[in-house]
């Protein structure tokens, strides 16, 4: 069934009484021919108390404990590696989460890693709405914790206007700078902890302290100290409007059925001022107190239906509840709903809610082909690896005797965190015969690869040219170690008709 | 600017543009994006006059940092060869044997060595070593002066016919038939005689009339049994390998116009160190022989120690 949703039953952003959110204002000062450019208008978003606030609140304590707490994790591993849990090694080339230990070659683990994360996006896009932007993004809890920063120095929304609008004075100026100093130290601790997760955090804290850290610590905690200030402390929403691609895209993912942050215009509508103990018939639950407009950190009026600056943060619904409480509304005038519901209701037809839909039923099935991927690609990881790199010039030599010789560099990976003694074979050439480059006789090849290490060894096989019945041959190098073994494929080159 | 349209729905204006009637939105830029952009252009500013910039009529402007890549890269290539100092005395002190057990050593050399090869030796035996029609394949196991590593050292120090004194007694191949000193039908039985030597099907008339004239005019040089000679770069005729190649016409072309091969002498243009690492380069990328024997078909050898 389509559902088509009717805008000119939605009341009309343009001719509307009252006061205006921030993006109305901008829109009507800036966007009206006066200026090329659009002035930046404030938004002094209101303190909201409510379920969704709560998991707010909640959500931003787990994000930030997950990001200050994690490199400080131990996690034992033989002597001469990190004892860290989840470290970026750049120096040693692995990269270490817990248990798991991967190597740069298995970068698809990391690709395989961001795939399931755009797909995860997508599908609760599809499904919720901007759940991310509203509540995981860093941006936003960043923004959320500058926020409450500001209002421990400057108090809420009115009071921080009122101080906007005042004359300098003692009473501003220490508001200011010391709200300034603490987002500073705030953002100063998210790019000290980000260095942490490249380095040995304990031995990186004293080093940094004593001048001993390297550079790239230092340059990479002023950049994240930057940004953390400008994004978080100046640039809020304007990151989420005008700097990232998310909320272009989320037009693609989402669709009537998709559960968002909505206005219940069919209950709300026509809105307007209530006194109390009048008569609810004949108008809409919409007393137009602003109530959602002056709680939104985006500085828009989702009475105006899902806009691109929405990050679906839900505050605005805390906000409206509260007043339907004071007023004897029912609740959810403002909910987590969809369009279509929205609209049947608008209709006289009981809503429907379709979870189970074409694009989440793709976007799930997706999600689980990758992540059942990425399971068999860990179960089955090997951990002894093998590539045999083929001499290219020239690709085969003749001996003396008339027998062919091609030569291969192994390149034999121990990703185990002990040494391992391999018995290396070829198969699959008639009468070949291998020897490590160096030997003076063939026979078998064994090589000890020293533990967490790539051993580089060169082999020349050699075979009978009148046994080689095709210019090139497959074959396969194989090695065997204590329990574990590996295989690589390559070919025998020669002259053979 | 004030008569422009309005969209409805947003409020916006619109550019007037319009495509199958859809409007263009003219959403103007954010203020702070034309501060980023002043920014810039003060940034650059102040990269004029920190930085070398401008060009001028004699040189170019300096900029207060005095940056400059290329005294950057000078100092680069000092601190290079510093530390490659220390490196370049062990290649000096350590025996050639020395070198290829020592693994950094060795690493060390054989980057040196496929440098000094690129530059010199890929000419001529190309840029894997593998050599072509007159000049030697470095990757087998068949050696004209020798596959050691004193005897590769050796070679290239000297070279091949290149008039270095230190070098070896150095022979010429007669052109028999270019100068008159064989006739035609003998150099035709005589081709047939060096491809039976090499263990192929000849016509065992041709061989029996070829026996007296190998014996009269190369055996001197190649050997009664043709396995040459390497303390004086005489090839082997019994093995699979041809410098000038394998058939019957490019045996009869050696054989009529005697052709020899020659390499400079590397004495004046490489170091010593340079040498001893070029010659474990071409030994370790031939294989690597602790001891490489002097290769003779297994048929020859049997006939060479009865002889």
């Amino acid at each position: 069934m389509t559902v088509v949703i009717d805008n000119l039953s939605k009341p009309s952003p343009v001719q509307r009484n009252g006061p205006e959110s921030a993006s109305e204002r901008a829109r009507r000062r800036g966007d009206a021919g006066k200026s090329l450019y659009k002035p930046r208008t404030p938004i002094y978003p209101k303190l909201v108390h409510g379920r969704w606030r709560r998991i707010k609140w909640a959500l931003l304590i787990v994000m930030l404990a997950i990001y200050y707490v994690t490199p400080w994790i131990r996690w034992p591993r033989p002597a001469g590696l990190p004892q860290q849990a989840v470290l970026v090694d750049f120096d040693g080339g692995r990269f270490y989460v817990f248990g798991l230990q991967l190597w740069p070659q298995e970068v698809y683990f990391i690709t395989g890693l961001l795939v399931m994360a755009a797909l995860a996006l997508f599908l609760v896009t599809a499904l919720f709405g901007r759940l991310w932007c509203g509540y995981a993004c860093p941006q936003t809890v960043w923004t959320d914790l500058y926020i409450y920063v500001e209002r421990l120095f400057e108090g809420d929304r009115n009071a921080r206007m009122r101080l906007d609008a005042a004359a300098w004075s003692f009473g501003k100026l220490w508001r200011k700078a010391g709200k300034h100093l603490v987002w500073l130290g705030v953002a100063f601790g998210t790019g000290g902890a980000w260095i942490f997760y490249f380095r040995d955090a304990p031995t990186l804290l004293r080093e940094f302290w004593t001048g001993a850290a390297p550079a790239t610590s230092y340059v990479s905690c002023a950049l994240l100290t930057a940004t953390t200030y400008v994004f978080a402390g100046h640039m809020r929403e304007q990151v989420c409007t005008y700097m990232c691609p998310w909320p272009r895209i989320q037009g693609a993912m989402l669709d009537p059925h998709s559960l968002q942050v909505t206005y219940r215009y069919d209950r709300g509508e026509p809105r307007g001022a209530h006194k109390k103990g009048a008569d609810w018939t004949g108008r809409g639950d919409c007393i137009d107190c602003h109530a959602c407009v002056v709680a939104c950190p985006m500085g828009i009026d989702i009475r105006n239906g899902p806009q691109m600056e929405c990050i679906n943060c839900g505050l605005c619904i805390d906000a409206c509840d509260e007043i339907m409480v004071r007023v004897g509304r029912p609740r959810a005038l403002i909910a987590f709903d969809t369009d279509a519901a929205v609209a049947e209701r608008a209709v006289g037809r009981p809503p429907r809610y379709r979870l189970v839909r074409a694009r989440t039923a793709f976007y799930a099935l997706a999600l689980t082909v990758v992540s059942g991927l990425m399971l068999w690609g860990l179960a089955t990881r090997q951990m002894l690896d093998l590539h045999a790199l083929r001499d290219r010039n020239p690709t085969f030599v003749r001996l003396h005797d008339g027998s062919i010789r091609n030569a291969y560099t192994l390149k034999i990976a121990n990703k185990t965190f002990a040494p391992q003694r391999v018995t290396i074979r070829f198969r699959g050439v008639p009468g070949a015969q291998v020897r490590a480059a160096g030997e003076a006789a063939d026979g078998p090849v064994t090589a000890v690869v020293p533990a967490n290490q790539v051993l580089a060894l060169r082999v020349l096989v050699t075979a009978p040219p009148d046994r080689l019945t095709a210019p090139s041959l497959p074959a396969t190098f194989d090695v065997r170690g204590l329990g574990l073994d590996a295989a690589a494929r390559t070919v025998f080159l020669s002259e053979a008709p | 600017m004030s008569n422009r349209e309005l969209d409805q729905h947003s409020g916006a204006e619109t550019t007037g543009h319009e495509w199958d009637g859809i409007k263009e939105l003219d959403t103007p830029l954010p203020r702070w994006w034309l501060w980023a952009f002043y920014g810039c252009i003060a940034w650059a500013v102040v990269y004029w006059v920190l930085m070398p910039a401008w060009p001028g009529i004699h040189g170019y402007t300096h900029g207060l940092l005095g940056k400059s890549d290329r005294a950057a890269l000078s100092g680069e290539l000092e601190h290079l060869n510093q530390a490659r100092g220390a490196q370049l005395v062990q290649l000096r002190n350590a025996s050639l044997e020395q070198i290829e057990a020592d693994p950094k050593l060795l690493d060390y050399a054989m980057q040196v060595g496929q440098s000094v090869f690129g530059d010199n030796c890929a000419t001529c035996h190309g840029a894997g070593g593998g050599g072509g029609k007159g000049y030697p394949n470095l990757r087998d196991d068949v050696w004209l002066w020798g596959g050691s590593l004193e005897e590769i050292q050796k070679t290239i120090t000297v070279g091949v016919r290149a008039g270095n004194p230190h070098a070896r007694p150095a022979v010429l191949m007669p052109a028999f038939g270019r100068d008159l000193m064989l006739k035609p039908d003998q150099i035709d039985d005589l081709t047939e005689y060096v491809v039976a030597l090499s263990h192929r099907n000849a016509d065992p008339a041709a061989v029996g009339r070829a026996r007296q004239t190998f014996a009269y005019q190369c055996s001197a040089c190649h050997g009664p049994v043709g396995t040459g000679d390497q303390s004086r770069g005489i090839p082997n005729l019994t093995d699979a390998d041809w410098l000038y190649g394998s058939s019957r016409e490019a045996i009869h072309d050696q054989i009529w116009n005697g052709h020899a091969g020659a390499m400079p002498t590397w004495e004046a243009r490489l170091s010593p160190e340079t040498i001893k690492a070029l010659a474990v380069y071409v030994h370790a990328n031939a294989g690597g022989d602790a001891a490489p024997a002097r290769r003779t078909h297994p048929d020859t050898a049997a006939a060479d120690a009865g002889k």
